[in-house]
């Protein structure tokens, strides 16, 4: 393989791991707090592109209008799901809430599918996405230095919430003793809703991305970003914002530079994340960034 | 053996049988896949209700074993010119070309390896638990999938098999589905099937009780896998064609939506929802399609259906998480009871 390629390849998984970066936050920070996979969060993912698509096609809003308000409806859309299908079975069985979250899961696909129809749709993606950098022999797509900017911002931007704001400090909270929390005054049920509303918005920064480099849109589309993404999340160590951005960078880069290292292999590319997820488990079960809680009887 | 209540669950198997007769020779072709579905789907629900119901292992990788019965079973029913037929693009593997077996012997082979690959493959992830198992899982029917869409010159790809002779008729599929039912209840009944409750209800209890987790929970796995794997036998040679694509992740979800629905731990409610989920799938085809209301016509939305299905799951989840029957069973006494009310009743 030459150097351009290698280069080529290299921006390519960059890029790749940063969507599954953004979308990984969300899981691990529902799976912090709730200690649930919330397996809707691909589909609000989804949601997202066509939020975008409506907006600049139909109702003719410039690009960015149309991504501030796909990001916006994105985060009430989570906050939503959240009331409607795991809110009430706060108190159940996980195997019921798991159950749940899967039924909200199809229950999205198929109104997507219902209401914005099977047919692939093109994202509409701004012009000034489109260009193409030349550097001697190398020519990268735009969208491949954006991306990463983007999501490093998104990054510290969520990181200072968690970290110095005071929602940031009862989400923390919440996360490490429900109940606790609870009985210092904090209002568990609002800092959940917060939650899925930031993770939500952070995936459909990751929608309008992902739009920009692969466009076309099905109501499917969220399914598999969605599972790798919670698979770079358990890779980093769930319930760890740091952990799960790495999971992503880590996965991503590993499925463009095995495809590009071994193109016999490509067929197996979608088996590859999950075979990295067992052995993660297996031999790591806390994640590359988590630590080993004891189970207490 | 030959006391009260076995003579009365004689009786009822044998009343079945003789509904099953007159439905199979009454019914048009069309119904009688229904039923055959029907059958399918019982085996298939009471296999994951073995797993998910009774042990409390949340397994969703149950598509994939099925895929491997479906493949194994119809790679042993085809005849070589068959095989020849389909596999134009790679021919097949030479070991594979000539053999040509009975249904039965195929679908059983066809169970036992989705056996053997699913003790194989749960033996190392059992100990994960809830979320973590369901997604390893659900990552072992993916695989699954991927490796057979990619294997052409064994299972042909994404091209599928064509052509299958449909041997599933009433009797092997209604057959399997009651043998099913009788060996599920005997199941539960005995030290095993009580051990798998046991876990179910509390681990460490059960585990400090002298059960053997590992051996009971991949034994439970393995008797799934394999129900699984002769249900996808059975639905192979029942639709005569197969692809990698049948075996989706909504296949697991419409198995799962019948456990639930039933009851998560119940066989009988596993049996009634069964069928009300294979024939309402079918009743309500008409909603994919356009309606004609008379004065107005609704264009036809397809997908309809599946929201509908959907929702149906989380409804019952958030407002009714018993299902229709929770845990319990239809047994004689509940029938005696009921009927013997019946009978207060008209005096």
């Amino acid at each position: 393989m030459s150097l351009e390629t290698f280069f080529q390849h290299l921006s390519n998984g960059l890029a790749l791991g940063s969507l599954y970066a953004l979308i990984a936050i969300g899981y691990t920070m529902v799976y912090g707090i709730l200690r649930l996979i919330n397996f809707a969060h691909g589909d609000i993912f989804m949601i997202s592109t066509y939020i975008v698509f409506y907006g600049v096609t139909m109702f003719l809003m410039p690009w960015w209008v149309a991504f501030v308000v796909a990001i916006l409806l994105t985060g009430i859309f989570g906050i939503l799901v959240e009331r409607v299908a795991y809110r009430p079975l706060r108190d159940s069985p996980r195997i019921s809430v798991m159950i749940s979250a899967i039924g909200a899961s199809f229950l999205i696909e198929n109104l997507a599918i219902v209401i914005f129809g099977g047919r692939p749709k093109a994202f509409p993606i701004p012009d000034y996405f489109n260009q193409v950098a030349h550097f001697n022999t190398i020519s990268i797509p735009f969208a491949n230095f954006f991306i990463p900017i983007v999501t490093l911002t998104s990054l510290v931007i969520l990181l200072f919430i968690v970290n110095k704001t005071k929602t940031g400090m009862a989400m923390r909270a919440v996360s490490k003793d429900y109940e606790a929390a609870r009985l210092m005054g904090i209002n568990v049920d609002n800092i959940i809703s917060i939650t899925f509303g930031i993770g939500s918005m952070l995936a459909a920064i990751g929608g309008i991305l992902w739009g920009i480099k692969y466009p076309n849109l099905i109501p499917l589309l969220g399914i598999m970003p969605g599972l790798k993404a919670f698979i770079a999340a358990v890779i980093g160590g769930i319930g760890d914002i740091k952990g799960a951005v790495i999971g992503g960078f880590l996965l991503g880069m590993s499925e463009i530079m095995i495809i590009a290292f071994l193109p016999s292999l490509t067929g197996y590319r979608d088996a590859f994340a999950f075979i990295l997820l067992i052995a993660i488990l297996l031999f790591k079960p806390s994640g590359l960034m988590g630590q080993n809680v004891t189970e207490k009887v | 053996m030959f006391n009260k209540k076995n003579l009365y669950r004689m009786g009822l198997i044998l009343l079945t049988v003789i509904v099953l007769a007159i439905l199979n020779s009454v019914l048009g072709k069309y119904q009688v896949r229904i039923l055959n579905l029907a059958g399918i789907y019982i085996v298939l629900g009471l296999s994951l209700n073995l797993i998910n119901g009774f042990t409390g292992l949340f397994s969703l990788g149950h598509a994939g074993f099925m895929a491997i019965g479906a493949y194994t079973s119809a790679l042993l029913t085809m005849s070589a010119v068959q095989k020849q037929a389909n596999f134009f693009v790679q021919p097949i593997v030479p070991w594979l070309a000539n053999i040509e077996l009975g249904f039965l012997p195929a679908m059983m082979i066809g169970g036992i390896v989705s056996a053997i690959i699913g003790a194989l493959l749960a033996a190392p992830i059992l100990r994960l638990k809830d979320d973590y198992l369901a997604i390893a899982t659900l990552g072992f029917g993916e695989i699954i999938r991927v490796i057979f869409t990619n294997t052409q010159s064994l299972t042909n790809g994404a091209l599928g098999l064509k052509g299958l002779t449909r041997f599933t008729n009433v009797p092997y599929s209604w057959g399997i589905a009651l043998l099913t039912i009788i060996f599920m209840f005997s199941l539960r009944r005995s030290s095993y099937g009580k051990a798998f409750m046991a876990i179910r209800e509390d681990e460490i209890a059960a585990e400090a009780m002298g059960i053997d987790l590992f051996k009971h929970k991949l034994l439970a796995f393995t008797i799934g896998s394999f129900f699984a794997g002769v249900g996808g036998a059975l639905l192979a040679h029942l639709m005569g064609t197969i692809d990698p694509l049948m075996f989706r992740f909504l296949m697991t979800f419409n198995i799962l939506l019948i456990v639930v629905l039933g009851g998560i731990g119940s066989i009988s409610g596993t049996v009634i929802s069964a069928i009300i989920v294979t024939v309402s799938m079918e009743a309500l085809r008409f909603l994919d399609s356009a309606i004609n209301l008379g004065f107005v016509v609704i264009p036809s939305v397809p997908g309809m259906r599946m929201v509908l299905f959907s929702m149906l799951l989380m409804l019952v989840i958030l407002f009714y998480q018993h299902g229709l029957m929770g845990r319990d069973e239809i047994t004689l006494d509940t029938l005696g009871g009921f009927f013997g009310k019946f009978k207060k009743k008209e005096a």
